[in-house]
Parts: C-alpha cells; structure tokens; sequence
C-alpha cells in the first residue's frame, strides 16, 4: 500500500464530497476518473445549488420586479461577485458570462480583435494552444489577413522564450496564449510573457481553462488584459464560462451577439448597447448554471487553492515516477518542476483507443487522442496521446491502478 | 478478456491478411476519421462482369479499425461491385461478432465508409454510406 501524504487536506473527505466517484462501471468495478482535464466530477454542494435554485428561485432575471425575478437575479449576480474575488478582479462587471473559454475567446476575436485588427496586424500564439485559441484567430486571418506567429515549443515541452522576444520585436498586436497546457501540462510564465507583451505595446489574452482550476490566478497580480475559463472544469457546471477583462478595453469593444439584455435602448433603426458586463452577454443566460458556477468557486475556496495545488503536484509527481517504470511509455511534456497534473503518453506503438479502450475495462477513465491540440501532437510527431489527468479528489491507488492496467493492456497485445 | 479485444481482433491486427496496396488497380479510395486520425485505403481489382477479384487495406489505427478493414477485406473477395453498394453497418458488425459503442463505432466503420465511397466512385466519403 502508498503511504497516503496528506498535503493540507484529507483526500477521502475531498472524495466523499463528489457522489460521481462512488460509482462503479461495472459490478463491482469502481470508476477511476482520470479525465478532469476534459470535464471535472461536481461535488454535492455545486449540484445541490443548482436544484435548489430550480426547487425555490427559478426565474429569467433583470427586469422582473416579482420576488422569484429578484431573487434569481441576485444569484446570478451574487456569484458573479465570487468568481471575480476568485480571480481578484477589480470590480464584477468586468467578468462576463460565457458559454466556455471556447466562446469567451470569440468574444475577443469577434469584437476587440475586429475593432482593433487590419490586415497584416500580427498575432502571437504558441504551439501548445488548444484549437480554441487556434481556430478563431485561424478564421481572422482568412477573413483579415492577420498574421499569426507562434512562440515555439522546446523538446522538453517548455515555450521557447528566445523565439517569443525575436517576435516582439516585429511590433504584435495581440499575444493570445495558454496558461497551462492541456496536453504537456507546461505552466507557462504567464506573468513574464505578459509584461513583456506590454513593453512592446500588445494586448494579452491567456486561456486560463487549465489554470484557473487548478492554482491560484490572480489577474491584477498578471496584469492580464483578457482571461478565459470554463466552469466544467473547476467542479462547477458545463454551459457556462468567463471572459474577464480590463475595464477600458471592454468598454471600447463593439458588443458581441445583439439582442435582449444587452441594450441600453432600441429603435427601430438603431440600439443603445448596455453597460459592462450586459452589454456582452445577450438573451436569456445559463442562470441556473452561473448559481452552480457560484458554488463550484465557494467549493474550491473552502478547499484552499494552494492545498489543491500541493496535491495534485505530489499526485503527479508520484504519476510521472511511476509511468516511468512502465517499459515502452514514454510520458510528454517537462517534468514535474513545471508541470500540472497532467500526463499525456505513447506506449509502445499501441493506439490510444486501443489503451483507452482496455483501461475502461477495469473503470480507469482516460482520454485517447489529440485533445484539440493537434498541432501539438503533429510536432512532436505523434497522432495521438494517451492522457490521465489529476484533479483535488485523485489518489495515488488510483495511480497504481493505472499503472496496473496499463500492464494489463501490454498483456492483451503481447 | 472481453468481446472487443477477442483474439481474432488481435490476431488480425498484429498479422494483417490483406494489409497492401494493389497497383494497378481498378478501384482505389482512402479517408481519415478526424476523432483520431487513423486512415484507411483500400485497393480492388475487379474482372469483367464487376466482380472483386483481388482486395487489399493499408493505413494505420487501433485495432477496431485495422481488424474489420482486414477481415472486410476478405469478405468481398468474389463480390459483384452492386452487392458490396448494398452493405451496411451490420455486414462489418457481423463481421466482427461484437458490439460497438458510439464512438468506436465510426472505427469499425472506416473501412467500410472507404470501400463504399470507392466502389460508388465518389470524391468524397460521408457517414450516410455507412448508415
Ligand atoms: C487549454 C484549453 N483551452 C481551451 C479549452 C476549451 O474549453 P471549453 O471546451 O470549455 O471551451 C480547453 C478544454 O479542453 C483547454 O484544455
């Protein structure tokens, strides 16, 4: 048996929290979650507020002065204020509702990045980003002809800070980049690219989908202009993320989708647009989903950040230690110093699916392909990965399990 | 062990019987699955009343889609070109005497969608084909 660390808090009390992980795939087959990266488990708490909220405050909010209205509009709002003490967000109104950090970087593209782009403007990404931080700087640049440059990505997994400075220098406009690799598991100095990105006059963006769920991320401390994330992945519900942003720049942005809630006034020719946040988020909001996301963020405070972090390094570390003993595997990404709980894999020549597919089998839960990040996998020269992922409520047995059925899979293809 | 790694599958898998490329051929097509990028290609020869007389697959994937191409593969060989038209999914499930999960699905069924799209002489595969 491991001997069970406990680094700041108590894993089994974590686990006891998330009803998800009490289930079995099969008789007598516990699920051994390992994909958090993709989607996180949802503790009681985040579950429990949202059908609390359709059991007593269910209403569409804003303009409704009846008490159902009041009260869902409060929430709404109250866990707005969350997520931005979360984050230390100068003021609430700077966090717009979102769909996802897929959505909130489309926000950015449609409207900042329109107003402010023209043709042969330059971008800079990496070659770690997710398509989500591809893709729609990708439609831009047909539509625009922006240019796109990518800070390189070192053997190790590390963004080549050499070939970022010799960009700068060719006067970008926007650095758009990810603050933790979901693939590689790099954390990215963030702060350090992005003061640098303001010494030579360019607006950041950092998706934040795999940090903010994971360590502490303070905007003001990153002097970040524009920040992504997803609830999903932070305990909290599917359907809803963020984009915050500074204040000035949101305020000179065109809005985004047109509609109701995101107008000051209308006529028959014209709108008025509202002010920060509504002017961004138009229509009917996931409200019930932002209660939730409320909840997940009270969740993770409760739990401590820093605790969170601790242990998903020492998981990972004990992860890394052990894939490595595993003939035949070879683990991307550095080593655990600058890595979160992230461990993407060739085995052998065996396909992901194949591995995936027989892991399932004994509950483990892993994910098998590119994982949006195919020109990642395209320069290391690998279709696709394999990828177990460490969040708050893993545990090392859940790691020998892995490690047990990835003998087992070596068994089946001998 | 269970159905979906049976030995047959593995066996097909590690030894191909019908892995290459037939040149010249009469009929030649290949296509991705973008989920996870395996490919397929299949090559046929056909005789004068449109019958198959030699098959072959190469590519690269899992074993799903690398077993039920060979095992297709070899199901064909004396197949009049309108019966293999009339193939569905069930042929390749059949063939591979297991059940599938959405996902591994469209696995198995690549090298069925690239035989059909081949033999219809389209430009481009679509999962109506294999419906
Ligand atoms: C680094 C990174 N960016 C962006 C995303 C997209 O997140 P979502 O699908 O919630 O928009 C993900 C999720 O997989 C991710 O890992």
């Amino acid at each position: 048996m491991v001997n069970q660390k406990l680094v700041g808090f108590e894993v089994k009390r974590i686990r006891a929290d998330f009803p998800i992980l009490d289930r079995e795939t099969q008789p007598g087959i516990p699920v051994i979650y390992l994909d958090s990266t993709a989607s996180s488990q949802k503790p009681i708490a985040v579950i429990e507020a949202m059908n609390v909220f359709y059991r007593r405050s269910n209403a569409n909010i804003h303009r409704g002065v009846h008490t159902l209205a009041e009260e869902a509009t409060a929430l709404y709002e109250e866990a707005r204020e969350k997520i931005a003490k979360f984050i230390n967000a100068p003021a609430a109104k700077q966090l717009i509702y979102t769909r996802n950090t897929t959505e909130s970087i489309n926000l950015v593209a449609h409207t900042w990045a329109r107003a402010n782009l023209k043709s042969g403007d330059m971008v800079i990404l990496t070659e770690m980003e997710h398509h989500s931080n591809l893709v729609p700087w990708q439609m831009l640049k047909s539509e625009r002809g922006i240019r796109l440059e990518f800070i390189t990505v070192t053997e190790e997994g590390l963004l080549d800070l050499d070939s970022y400075r010799s960009l700068l220098d060719q006067n970008p406009k926007l650095v758009s980049f990810t603050h933790m690799s979901n693939v590689l598991g790099t954390i990215n100095p963030a702060e350090e690219i992005i003061r640098l990105a303001h010494e030579h006059g360019a607006v950041t963006l950092v998706d934040g989908a795999q940090s903010v769920p994971h360590f502490g991320v303070d905007v003001q401390k990153l002097d970040v202009d524009f920040l992504a994330f997803s609830a999903h992945k932070m305990v909290g519900p599917t359907g809803i993320g963020i984009l915050y942003g500074k204040q000035d720049l949101l305020e000179n942005m065109p809005p985004f989708l047109g509609g109701g809630d995101m107008i000051k006034s209308v006529h028959l020719q014209e709108f008025v647009a509202n002010e920060l946040p509504y002017k961004f988020e138009a229509g009917t909001p996931a409200i019930a989903e932002a209660v939730g996301f409320g909840a997940a963020v009270d969740y993770l405070t409760s739990v401590g950040m820093d605790a969170i972090a601790a242990h998903e390094h020492e998981i990972t570390e004990y992860a890394l230690e052990r894939l490595e003993e595993v003939p035949g595997l070879n683990v991307f990404g550095p080593n655990s110093q600058d890595k979160g709980g992230v461990a993407a894999f060739t085995f052998d020549d065996l396909h992901p699916h194949d591995i995936a597919q027989i892991l399932d089998r004994d509950g483990i839960a892993v994910r098998a392909g590119h994982h949006c990040a195919q020109p990642l996998h395209e320069k290391f020269g690998v279709r696709a990965t394999t990828r177990a992922s460490f969040y708050l409520y893993n545990t090392k047995e859940e790691v020998d399990k892995l490690i047990e059925g990835l003998y087992k899979v070596k068994e089946v293809f001998n | 062990m269970d159905d979906l790694y049976r030995e047959q599958i593995i066996e097909r898998y590690k030894e191909p019987h019908y892995r290459g490329h037939l040149d010249p051929n009469d009929i030649q097509f290949e296509d991705d699955n973008p989920l996870c990028g395996d490919h397929i290609e299949i090559t046929l020869r056909v005789d004068k009343d449109d019958k198959v007389v030699e098959a072959a697959f190469d590519g690269h994937g899992c074993a799903i889609s690398q077993s039920s191409a060979d095992l297709l593969v070899e199901s064909i060989h004396g197949k009049a070109l309108d019966e293999i038209k009339s193939m569905n999914k069930d042929a390749v499930l059949d063939l591979l005497g297991i059940e599938l999960g959405h996902v591994r699905l469209k696995c198995a069924l690549l090298s069925l969608k690239v035989l059909k799209a081949g033999v219809y002489g389209l430009g481009e595969a679509n999962d109506d084909l294999v419906a």
